[in-house]
């Protein structure tokens, strides 16, 4: 047994320096500097101040914003610093209660739009975080967006076209849009 | 199943069939102490540590060794929690963690579970998730890895008194296999987006003028052993699903493949070391065809979605555009989709990783009954790095032995005859867990505070609760996240049930590589049951199915079949 503790003790301090400091120093040594904007958030900066981050949705309820993913993180929805799903079981009541509202809050916003409400803008996402949206969720919104700015429908189309990115090795993922890129875009360009 | 969803599996396993053989070869470069360059850095390490080199164990020795190594992570880890908030590197001032919250942390990393009471970005310091979880995510990995490696060894050698030499291979495995992947993995993450920075929270002003805290820290390191070392506890509470940990659709596929790609290539080692290819090739098979079967109902029924959510949504005319996402996208990633979240969820529960892209607890009944009951099957489908093979070789045991009693033969494997005593310690390591699992639900179901942790009512309350214990007494580390399990009752039990998990199956294991190491080789005969080829692919799958069957059907009938059958009755 003693026999044991020696090496133990000293190769358990030697690969914890190793791996624990010097291995998480180097990769951040390295990330810092080829690619320093990945490694620091990909932050998105208006005016010399950060804005959010191009991987990290924002809470939008305005009816000139597209609207991302509902968001379950508490206490307010888009919480960067406490990341969660709602963890609701397909059979809970407060899933359906908490999909009523956001079609609720849609159908008002929008009135005259009676097609079917695309399932991810009545859903939380997994992170409660989610950047994005699909192009039919967008397109969904489209009109509305339209109107509250006074411009042409086929403006709004065309900027959600321009910012539609598709499966990446035409395999992996989902066509999506980033919501807060768009809405940017919206303000940035009427 | 959509085509996309079909391509997809394909790609993922043609680019896993790629990568078996050329790591399988390195790896045995690693353990057989072949690497060139490595001599002279050992010789002063072993030097330093007081390890010789030429020292044979034999298996009580390993065992303890393992154990004890094992052990003063669990202090470390305790410790670093206790004090982080005195230490260095913590910009956030995060409090010192709770005694029963930290010590089921300790044993969760210690144990290559990584279930997680906590939510990461408002509990951990950048030093704790370092120089305490990250450092462990290296250790377990390496743990299991050397305690296959020894079972082989059991198997290759005859009539010999040790196993190998534990702190060579512990060492051998952590810094010439598993560092290098992860340095070129976590730099390839943090290049795609995956943040790896010392920086206090940053605050944002929105779009819409509120105040958004974007949470930071050095994560693509922790990232990247993660998922390579099968542990799969997340830096941020959402895992896999943060877009900080895995940003792209790319990022999430090279993490699914970083999760069977040592495992996998386990199989190769396996068939190599022992001389005969195709021994590993048909474990290997066995894998796949499992993985497959459970793969294809799981999307399937994710992308069936949920009927009471569709008829909320309901409108009077037809769904205008193309590029529609539909299915079950409660605690699914817009990115990710149906396709790559179910994908997802069967790779992180077949192997016992437990990092998430989607929140399982929000899966359809019969979705979220795939990765429940692959963790059951006791993560034998690919599994966890070295835990997956030997669980399989376990059960390839089992198997000869079954067979053995039908032909009326002795059994043997591999040239060794099996006996009693490798038949006892078989029993052992199948049947600890399932006992660990259906006693540890029955205490958290019969106690007002086990009961207390439900969120989600009548049937998914109790397999939230399965979902729990079959997580941590596999070692897998998922969560039906639901489950308020941050109190010390939860963060007890489920603790035991991780430590237990864990060294009840690796120490019979490690006595069976002894006295298999110990035994004389017998050449084969014309009365050997090949263990190689479809037929005993067949009854290897046989033999794992019906343990797992037999163990938990009564209690799946009672969670997620009857959540299912409501569900679509109420539809």
């Amino acid at each position: 047994m003693r026999t044991l503790i020696r090496p133990a003790i000293s190769l358990f301090l030697l690969l914890s320096a190793l791996i624990g400091l010097l291995y998480p120093a180097v990769v951040t040594g390295v990330a810092q500097t080829v690619f320093p904007a990945a490694a620091n958030g990909s932050l998105i900066v208006k005016d010399g101040k950060p804005i959010g981050s191009e991987l990290i949705g924002q809470n939008f309820t305005a009816p000139k914003y597209f609207w991302g993913r509902p968001s379950a993180t508490a206490p307010m929805p888009y919480n960067a610093a406490a990341s969660s799903g709602s963890n609701l079981g397909p059979l809970n009541p407060a899933l359906v209660d908490a999909a009523t509202d956001r079609a609720a809050a849609l159908r008002a916003a929008d009135p005259d739009n009676t097609r079917p409400i695309p399932v991810e803008l009545l859903t939380a996402s997994a992170s409660g975080l989610d950047p994005h949206i699909s192009p039919a969720a967008a397109e969904f919104q489209a009109e509305r967006i339209a109107r509250a700015r006074q411009i042409d429908t086929q403006r709004v189309r065309q900027l959600v076209a321009q910012h539609t990115v598709g499966r990446e090795l035409g395999m992996l993922g989902e066509p999506r849009v980033n919501v807060l890129k768009l809405n940017l875009e919206l303000d940035a360009r009427p | 199943m959509t085509q996309h969803a079909w391509l997809l599996l394909g790609l993922y396993l043609a680019a896993l069939l790629l990568l078996v053989k050329p790591l399988g070869a390195y790896i045995v470069q690693v353990t057989e102490g072949r690497l060139g360059f490595a001599g002279r850095i050992e010789g002063t390490v072993f030097r330093l540590c007081g390890i010789h080199r030429d020292e044979e164990m034999g298996w009580p020795r390993y065992a303890l060794a393992i154990i004890l190594f094992n052990a003063l992570g669990l202090v470390a880890v305790y410790a670093l929690q206790s004090l982080q908030l005195w230490l260095p590197l913590n910009p956030q001032a995060l409090a010192n963690v709770t005694p029963d919250s930290a010590f089921n942390t300790a044993v969760s990393f210690v144990t290559n579970t990584n279930w997680q009471g906590y939510g990461g970005e408002a509990t951990m310091s950048y030093l704790t998730q370092m120089l305490g979880l990250t450092v462990q995510n290296f250790l377990s990995a390496a743990t299991g890895i050397v305690v296959v490696i020894a079972l082989i060894r059991g198997f290759v050698r005859h009539t010999a008194a040790g196993i190998g030499n534990a702190w060579i291979d512990l060492f051998r495995v952590t810094v010439w296999l598993l560092l290098p992947l992860s340095l070129v993995f976590a730099l390839f993450l943090a290049s795609q987006g995956v943040i790896q920075n010392f920086a206090a929270y940053q605050e944002v002003t929105t779009l819409e003028g509120s105040t958004q805290t974007l949470a930071m820290g050095p994560v693509a390191s922790q990232e990247a052993i993660k998922m390579i070392g099968t542990n799969g506890g997340g830096f941020f509470n959402a895992n896999s699903a943060h877009p900080y940990e895995n940003p792209t659709p790319l990022t999430n596929f090279l993490q699914m493949l970083a999760i069977f790609l040592i495992p996998g290539a386990l199989c190769f080692v396996f068939g190599r070391l022992v001389g005969d290819m195709r021994q590993g090739w048909t474990v290997f098979a066995a894998m796949a065809v499992l993985f497959v079967a459970f793969e294809v109902p799981a999307m399937i029924f994710e992308q069936q979605g949920n009927p009471l959510v569709e008829k909320v949504g309901a409108g009077e005319t037809a769904m205008s555009t193309t590029a529609l996402l539909d299915g079950n996208l409660e605690g699914k990633e817009t990115r990710f989709g149906i396709a790559d979240s179910a994908l997802f969820a069967t790779i992180t529960t077949a192997a016992s990783c437990g990092a998430v892209n989607a929140m399982h607890d929000s899966f359809t009944p019969l979705g979220g009954m795939v990765p429940l009951v692959l963790m059951q099957l006791g993560e034998v489908v690919f599994g966890g790095v070295g835990s997956g093979l030997y669980g399989i070789l376990v059960f390839a045991l089992l198997a000869v032995f079954i067979a053995g009693l039908m032909i009326g033969r002795t059994p043997e494997y591999l040239g060794k005859k099996i006996e009693a005593h490798e038949m006892k310690m078989t029993s052992i390591a199948i049947l600890v867990t399932p006992l660990l699992v259906l006693l540890g639900t029955a205490v958290a179901v019969m106690t007002e505070a086990g009961r207390a942790g439900i969120a989600n009512p009548g049937a998914h309350g109790l397999t939230e609760i399965l979902y729990a214990l079959s997580s941590v007494a596999n070692n897998n580390g998922s969560a039906f996240a639901g489950l308020s399990a941050n109190t010390p009752f939860y963060n007890g039990l489920l603790a035991v049930a991780m430590w237990f998990g864990r060294f009840g199956v690796i120490v019979p294991v490690l006595a069976m590589a002894g006295s298999l190491a110990a035994k004389k080789r017998i050449p084969v005969s014309a009365g050997t049951l090949p263990t190689h080829g479809p037929l005993f692919v067949a009854l290897l799958i046989g033999v794992v199915l019906l343990v797992g069957l037999l163990n938990y059907v009564p209690a799946l009938a009672l969670g997620p079949v009857v959540e299912h059958l409501t569900l679509w009755s109420t539809k």
